[in-house]
């Protein structure tokens, strides 16, 4: 089956793939510090960032782009993978030179002697990877089934699912929960979880090490778009559109849309999860904050500035914006936050297909120019 | 009062016994009675609040009542009770509905539109590994003849005229075979032509399927009806022919009256 819309996409995925696989790595791991060739650690891990961010994104695009569903619990699903993956990476840091016991620092300081049950499994590799998926999809399917069900829909289903997202930010924020009188350990409170040494048995912070999860973050995103471009040519993918269009329709079609709903809510909180573990070691650590209301917001300005419901939007807005952070957090501190939202109000008022419809949007102004240019010219001669 | 079934000259496809539907104490069916024939063509007509749109509700099983039987004949003699039905298996049973505002999907084509309503199989693995069988190709083209859109195929279907949305839409309940189709004013906004021309489309799918059209149009109406229901307060106030209702003073009175003051 046909994947790509065109030879232009078809020639802009190989030459990500060429970009992302060979020439940075290379860039990294064969021209020494200091040559004009080099691509530092630093930017790598950066930009590896911003690659998880980007598949955060086109997770979010597919629930609200092509489904109609705008989710503000996304940065949630990503977080909970987050948080799965660096409980591994948090049990495996060694003995401590402070406490001199191989738990957690925050455990150490609480008094804590043995790893609770909640922790234990994590700090075998293979659960905490089967976690980064299963947390956020038990947790998605939960939700999912109470309020598809209820026939929630519209402003209502973000609202819940932003208080959601609140909700867990600060269960995650606490150190620790009493409850029928037993204390619970929590999962770092504000510190969050950090300080990772090992990653299945190689530093975690060698150059060689992040080479390779970025690599691997990057095969992520290639493969999440390849995946993406076959959902959205399937039937499924035509059903998952005419329900943005109109659900009643698709109802009295016969279609479960609640089934449907369901799916796509469950997998896109998946791929949100599994980003959030490769986040992790490139960041390297996670806290609560990375769960916020404002968090969640911030993957919306993404996708809608990139370009809700295209395939190449999401990855723009998500690369796009965290430039830009990036750089005017360093440069203008305190005005970052003004500079994002006077962003996405100029998204939403002039460019209502964000960046990747811009081409589209000015063809006609362009168009005019050159027409008025050309009769000018016929006038002129 | 009506708890006898019409005479049988074709066998009955619905019947609607008694029914009553209250909303925050509103009684928006009240006392309701309705048989419809196989293959027949059936206008419902009724000033607003009526009870029309509810009554769609309740075949469609969107709404449960709250007292009455709602029973679906099937083929084989077995009765399907739709008030125990789910809305989204209403369709599979063989019950179509078009909405009164075109309700179809506006960023895929026409040719996409009549795919997805295609009978069959509805399930997610399904339609993950659909794939087009000529078959397919053929219902949807014999479907684009129906409604005079062939040249339309490859058209989004939020670019088509209102008229035109409205026959895809008709199309979309045809693509999926149904027995009983449900049509909540097909012609409101459409110019003199388009409603002429759907009349004729709804004439030649009766005998095919049985119709239920709701319609405010009374020249339409006079133009497709071959027997006619007046709603009145959520209960039948007189059925039979146009001209039987339209010379009825107490028809007169709740509707045409009304209608005929106001022009």
């Amino acid at each position: 089956m046909k994947l790509f819309d065109n030879k232009i996409e078809f020639g802009g995925y190989l030459s990500a793939c060429v970009v992302l696989l060979l020439i940075l790595p290379a860039m990294n791991a064969f021209f020494p510090e200091g040559s004009s060739m080099h691509f530092s650690s630093f930017q790598l891990s950066l930009w590896g960032k911003y690659i998880t961010y980007a598949v955060m994104a086109m997770s979010l695009n597919l629930l609200w782009g092509y489904t109609g569903l705008l989710c503000l619990c996304q940065s949630l699903f990503f977080a909970l993978g987050a948080y799965a993956f660096g409980m591994y990476l948090m049990l495996h840091v060694g003995v401590d030179s402070v406490y001199n016991t191989a738990l957690p620092d925050f455990m150490d300081f609480q008094g804590y002697t043995a790893l609770p049950w909640y922790w234990a499994p994590f700090e075998n590799g293979a659960f905490a990877i089967a976690a980064t998926l299963l947390v956020p999809g038990v947790l998605a399917f939960v939700f999912g089934f109470l309020a598809f069900r209820s026939r929630i829909k519209g402003v209502y289903f973000s609202i819940l699912t932003q208080a959601l997202t609140y909700a867990a930010s600060l269960f995650f924020f606490k150190n620790n929960l009493d409850l029928f009188g037993n204390n619970f350990i929590l999962f770092g409170g504000n510190n969050g979880l950090t300080d990772f040494k090992e990653i299945f048995g190689y530093d975690v912070n060698a150059a060689s090490t992040q080479r390779w999860i970025f690599v691997m973050s990057a095969i992520l995103m290639l493969v999440v778009y390849l995946v993406i471009s076959w959902l959205l040519r399937t039937k499924f993918g035509k059903v998952q559109q005419a329900i943005r269009d109109s659900e009643n329709r698709v109802r009295f079609s016969g279609y479960s849309t609640t089934t449907y709903k369901m799916l796509i809510f469950v997998g896109t909180s998946m791929v949100a999860g599994i980003a959030g573990a490769f986040y992790v070691p490139q960041v390297g650590g996670i806290n609560a904050n990375e769960m916020s209301p404002a968090k969640s917001l911030d993957v919306v300005v993404w996708v809608a500035l990139g370009g809700r419901g295209t395939k190449f939007g999401p990855i723009i807005g998500a690369i796009v914006v965290n430039i830009i952070k990036s750089f005017t957090t360093r440069m203008y501190p305190d005005y970052w936050l003004i500079i994002l939202g006077a962003i996405f109000m100029l998204v939403v008022l002039f460019m209502p297909n964000g960046l990747v419809g811009l081409p589209k949007q000015l063809a006609p102004v362009w168009a005019r120019i050159r027409g008025n240019s050309s009769t000018s010219a016929i006038a002129a001669s | 009062m009506a708890h006898i079934p019409p005479k049988k000259h074709t066998p009955l496809i619905l019947s609607v016994e008694g029914v009553e539907k209250s909303f925050d104490g509103f009684k928006a069916i009240n006392d309701l009675n309705f048989y419809l024939e196989e293959g027949e063509l059936r206008t419902v007509i009724g000033p607003n609040g009526a009870g029309k749109s509810t009554f769609m509700d309740l075949i469609t099983a969107r709404t449960k009542p709250d007292a009455g039987k709602i029973k679906f004949h099937l083929d084989n003699g077995e009765d399907v009770d739709l008030t125990r039905v789910r809305e989204h298996d209403v369709s599979q049973l063989g019950i179509g509905r078009k909405f009164q505002n075109p309700t179809v999907y506006s960023s895929h084509t026409v040719y996409d539109n009549l795919k997805l309503s295609l009978a069959g199989e509805r399930g997610i693995f399904h339609s993950l590994f659909y794939r087009e069988k000529p078959a397919d190709r053929d219902k949807i083209y014999s479907v684009l003849e129906t409604i005079r859109l062939v040249d339309n195929a490859e058209d989004l279907a939020g670019a088509l005229s209102h008229g035109q949305k409205q026959w895809l839409e008709i199309g979309m309940l045809l693509a999926q075979d149904p027995k009983i189709m449900l049509v909540d004013e097909p012609a409101a906004g459409m110019s003199d032509e388009e409603t002429e021309r759907t009349g004729e489309l709804l004439l030649s799918l009766a005998g095919k399927h049985s119709l239920i059209v709701i319609e405010h149009d009374m020249e339409f109406v006079r133009q497709i009806a071959s027997r006619v229901t007046v709603l009145h307060q959520g209960h039948v106030l007189k059925e039979g022919s146009f001209d039987f209702v339209k010379s009825d003073p107490q028809v007169i009175e709740v509707y045409l009256g009304r209608q005929t003051r106001k022009h």
